[in-house]
């Protein structure tokens, strides 16, 4: 019984820590909060069950397709939804444009791809059944890869630095010549990717769904709110206890008390600490 | 002031209906109205007040369900079980509203999607009280509301007075007071505004009318499971609202009705309606931010006059103030602030008289604005309390100074460029407002004495900074100069014992700078004490009684103005030789 919970809480809470990274690339890159950050999730299972499982592209291309076919996605909402807005960031339009790009994306899929779960093919054949089988696992192994990845990227290469110069200020890292458009479709196309990863990787757990969407947003939101917007290492700490959490409760109690818990867990945690957990104070607002 | 036509075209086009259709566009009209009644409430939450209440669809599922359950369970009475579902539709507005007052736009976005996935799940789980996915019956109505037309016409009704209501709330100082906080949150603090009362109000209003809506659709609907709540649903509730453009009635109105209609005359699209709406609303946002409401909008196309001066009338400064002659001084005692390592306010000692000009001069970092921040209750003082007479001002409670007589301006003004002028200086008077927000909902008459005074005083005020001509102009059309103005006249509104100035004659002309001395000291004259924050040397020794200069947060010296003028270290500090 702990077993499952953990292995099911870790998986999907790995799942959730990659779409709060998702929002957090997003948002270090622009200042803006996404809604595509849970479709890209979504996609990444509707294109991996669509390369391996209906086109039978062999697994590495296949991933290497579906990653790519996120990158584009995320890339297409820097341009379309995101661009566009940034010069009135303090109305908040971008929590419009990106609400209408996701539900553009998701009625699409829906329409085209299926609205029902679609099955997504066996990646490996590793310890089926049981605790240890691979849809356990994936998403934990991808978590950890990519914030070890993103870190080593962020640290110790000059384009990294140049992403977190972008989010630490904007206005003074395009004055020392930074290409900071160029800057802002990279870590939009990183973060589809990333976003894509935790659906792919997900896959067999989640399945190729279109609804997977709308769940992936909220629940992929709540690391973020409860680690601190921008902050990684926040996010996944909050994506493991969050998964944790829902699957003890899911376990424990039923999938309808899990559901409703997670969220007074969301809605408490962010009234007595908006920020985050380890997230920075607000800023002055006179 | 508002037009009317339009509304009552629509609604004796609404009328004429039944005469021309059969009995399917009985139905399609129902479902307009229906959703209207709910759109109408959502639409003071998002048009006006500016929260991005995206699961709306939550309070319609409570509202439905509850009128479903008493009718079927408890054999209610239809129409009471209606007002049933309006009262848990309030209650609930208020549960998920109420985070609004701590989460910004994303977060608080995020919580009522999260609220609305909640209520479906528990809908569909709950089933030995909501029959799960099998459903429920909706309530029948009995004759004259049983046929496909007679319920129309209900609705119809039902949306006729949610909209004149919403038209009166929106209208309002309480329609005011919320695109105030929308667009300029920091001034409407000022102003006295508490965003936590308005937000309660506009949340229990909302959430009744989409309670009710919820009740009514489920008769609409005859059999109610989860599935008819889609979240898709509440977006195209969302998107009414900013298809129609944001702070209007008519806009979303007409947004709503193309809405409903749009797949009706496109049966093939019905599938990929929800990608429509979803396209309409990336393009609205990117291409037509204003919406149908900006559109319709012609009389702020007209030009304005481009050679149009300031002329202040400081002579009537009096009787638009109207002082009664006693008044306590703002007293300052050892106030320190310190942002990080930084100490902002050193230290510092300071008395602003009533009735006079008070000058704080000194270079930029000195604290000159962060004083004016703490006396108006934006910063709390680490060390050191900022007193009115024997009163201690509360710290951290912006909105609690206008009802203490402390009204400001701002460094860059804050003004709000959707509403006219009239109305953002009616603003200024808010909180001398009598009426409830039931009344001003209904118009009763304490609510039309109240406007009509707030719009007489609102005037007096123009009037006095001489910017009358530019009353009923949107305020961002306005230039750099004549905001400062503005914000001087709805600081001046409301009738304050103290005016606090940050830089109000930065950008302005030296021919304006002049006028505005002449308001400055008619104000003290008329008794208001005023603090004047500025960086023009000529301005501050012209007018003020008594002038502090700051240096590096301490007060560097103090006295009159002969006096400053001749102390050497201000000279060589900051006047320069």
């Amino acid at each position: 019984m702990l077993a499952a919970i953990l292995a099911a809480g870790l998986a999907v809470g790995s799942i959730y820590a990659l779409i709060g990274v998702t929002y957090n690339i997003m948002f270090s890159a622009s200042r803006v909060m996404s809604f595509t950050s849970g479709q890209l999730g979504m996609l990444g299972g509707v294109f991996g069950a669509l390369c391996i499982g209906r086109l039978h592209i062999p697994i590495i291309p296949g991933f290497v397709l579906a990653m790519t076919g996120c990158a584009l996605v995320g890339l297409v909402t820097e341009i379309v939804a995101v661009r566009p807005v940034l010069k009135a960031l303090d109305q908040h339009l971008y929590v419009l444009s990106t609400l209408g790009f996701a539900l553009m994306i998701q009625t699409f899929t829906a329409i085209e791809f299926s609205t029902e779960p679609q099955p997504f093919p066996h990646l490996l054949g590793i310890g089926q059944g049981g605790p240890l089988d691979e849809k356990f696992w994936l998403p934990v192994v991808a978590c950890f890869a990519t914030i070890i990845g993103l870190e080593l990227l962020y640290r110790r290469t000059l384009v990294g630095r140049a992403f977190l110069a972008i989010a630490e200020d904007n206005f003074a890292a395009r004055a020392l010549g930074l290409p900071e458009r160029n800057l802002r479709m990279a870590s939009f196309a990183l973060a589809g990717a990333v976003g894509g990863l935790a659906g792919f990787s997900g896959g067999e757990l989640l399945l190729a769904f279109f609804a997977n969407g709308a769940t992936l947003n909220f629940l992929g939101f709540v690391p973020v709110a409860l680690g601190g917007l921008g902050n990684n290492r926040g996010a996944v700490i909050g994506g493991l206890a969050l998964g944790v959490f829902q699957q003890a409760a899911n376990f424990l109690m039923g999938g309808v008390f899990a559901g409703v818990a997670v969220f007074a867990v969301f809605i408490v945690v962010l009234l007595a600490a908006p920020q985050g957990l380890f997230g920075s104070p607000p800023a002055r607002r006179v | 002031m508002r037009s009317l036509a339009p509304y009552i075209l629509i609604f004796v086009a609404a009328l004429l209906l039944p005469l021309f259709a059969n009995d399917y566009w009985a139905v399609i009209g129902a479902r307009a109205a229906v959703y209207w009644v709910l759109v109408a409430g959502l639409n003071l939450v998002v048009g006006y007040g500016g929260q991005l209440a995206i699961g709306w669809v939550a309070l319609l599922t409570l509202g439905s369900y509850t009128a479903a359950i008493l009718v079927a369970r408890f054999d209610l009475n239809p129409f009471i079980a209606y007002a049933a579902g309006g009262v848990i539709g309030a209650l609930a507005g208020v549960v998920v509203g109420l985070p609004a007052l701590r989460l910004r736009t994303f977060y608080f976005a995020m919580t009522t999607l999260g609220f609305a996935t909640i209520v479906t799940q528990v809908a569909l789980a709950w089933q030995s009280v909501t029959g799960g996915g099998i459903g429920l019956p909706g309530p029948m109505l009995a004759a004259p509301f049983d046929s496909a037309w007679g319920f129309y016409l209900l609705c119809l009704g039902f949306a006729a007075v949610v909209t004149w209501m919403t038209a009166n709330v929106a209208s309002s100082r309480y329609g005011r007071s919320l695109v105030a906080i929308r667009d300029a949150e920091v001034a409407a603090e000022a102003t006295g505004i508490s965003k936590a009362r308005l937000l309660v109000l506009v949340f229990l209003f909302s959430g009744f009318t989409a309670g009710v809506a919820g009740g009514l659709f489920a008769t609409l609907q005859s059999y109610i499971t989860p599935e008819a709540f889609s979240f898709d649903l509440s977006v195209t509730f969302f998107i009414a609202i900013l298809v129609g453009g944001r702070g209007s009635i008519i806009g979303p109105l007409l947004g709503n009705i193309l809405l409903t209609l749009l797949p009706e005359f496109a049966a093939p699209l019905v599938a990929w309606s929800t990608f429509l709406y979803a396209v309409l609303l990336l393009a609205i946002v990117l291409l037509m931010p204003g919406g149908i409401a900006a559109l319709l909008d012609f009389r702020n196309r007209k030009p304005l006059e481009s050679n149009r001066s300031i002329v202040p009338q400081p002579d009537r400064v009096r009787a638009l103030l109207g002082h009664s002659p006693v008044r306590d001084d703002i007293v300052l005692t050892n106030v320190v602030l310190a942002f990080g390592g930084v100490r902002a306010i050193d230290g510092l000692d300071m008395t602003i008289r009533a009735g006079e000009v008070h000058g704080l001069i000194g270079p930029n970092g000195s604290g000159k604005t962060t004083t004016l921040n703490v006396i108006s209750g934006y910063y709390s003082p680490q060390q050191g309390e900022a007193f009115l007479g024997t009163r201690v001002l509360p710290h951290g409670v912006p909105q609690a100074r206008s009802a203490l007589g402390i009204a400001r301006t701002f460094q860059t003004p804050r003004v709000i460029g959707e509403a006219s002028v009239l109305q953002n200086v009616m603003i200024g008077a808010t909180i001398d407002g009598r009426a409830s927000f039931m009344e001003a909902a209904l118009t009763l008459p304490r609510h039309r004495s109240d406007e009509k005074r707030l719009t007489a005083r609102a005037m007096a005020a123009l009037d006095v900074v001489g910017l009358v001509s530019l009353a009923a102009v949107r305020a961002d059309r306005l230039q750099h100069s004549e905001l400062r103005f503005v914000e001087i006249a709805r600081a001046l509104t409301g009738r304050p014992a103290f005016l606090l100035l940050d830089e109000p004659a930065a950008g302005l002309s030296t021919e304006e700078i002049k006028r505005l001395g002449t308001l400055i000291k008619a104000v003290a004259e008329a008794g208001t004490g005023v603090l004047l924050v500025e960086h023009h040397a000529d301005l501050i020794f012209d007018i003020c009684d008594h002038v502090t200069v700051l240096n590096l947060g301490r007060e560097l010296a103090a006295g009159t103005p002969a006096e400053i003028r001749a102390h050497k270290e201000v000279v060589s500090a900051y006047l320069g030789a």
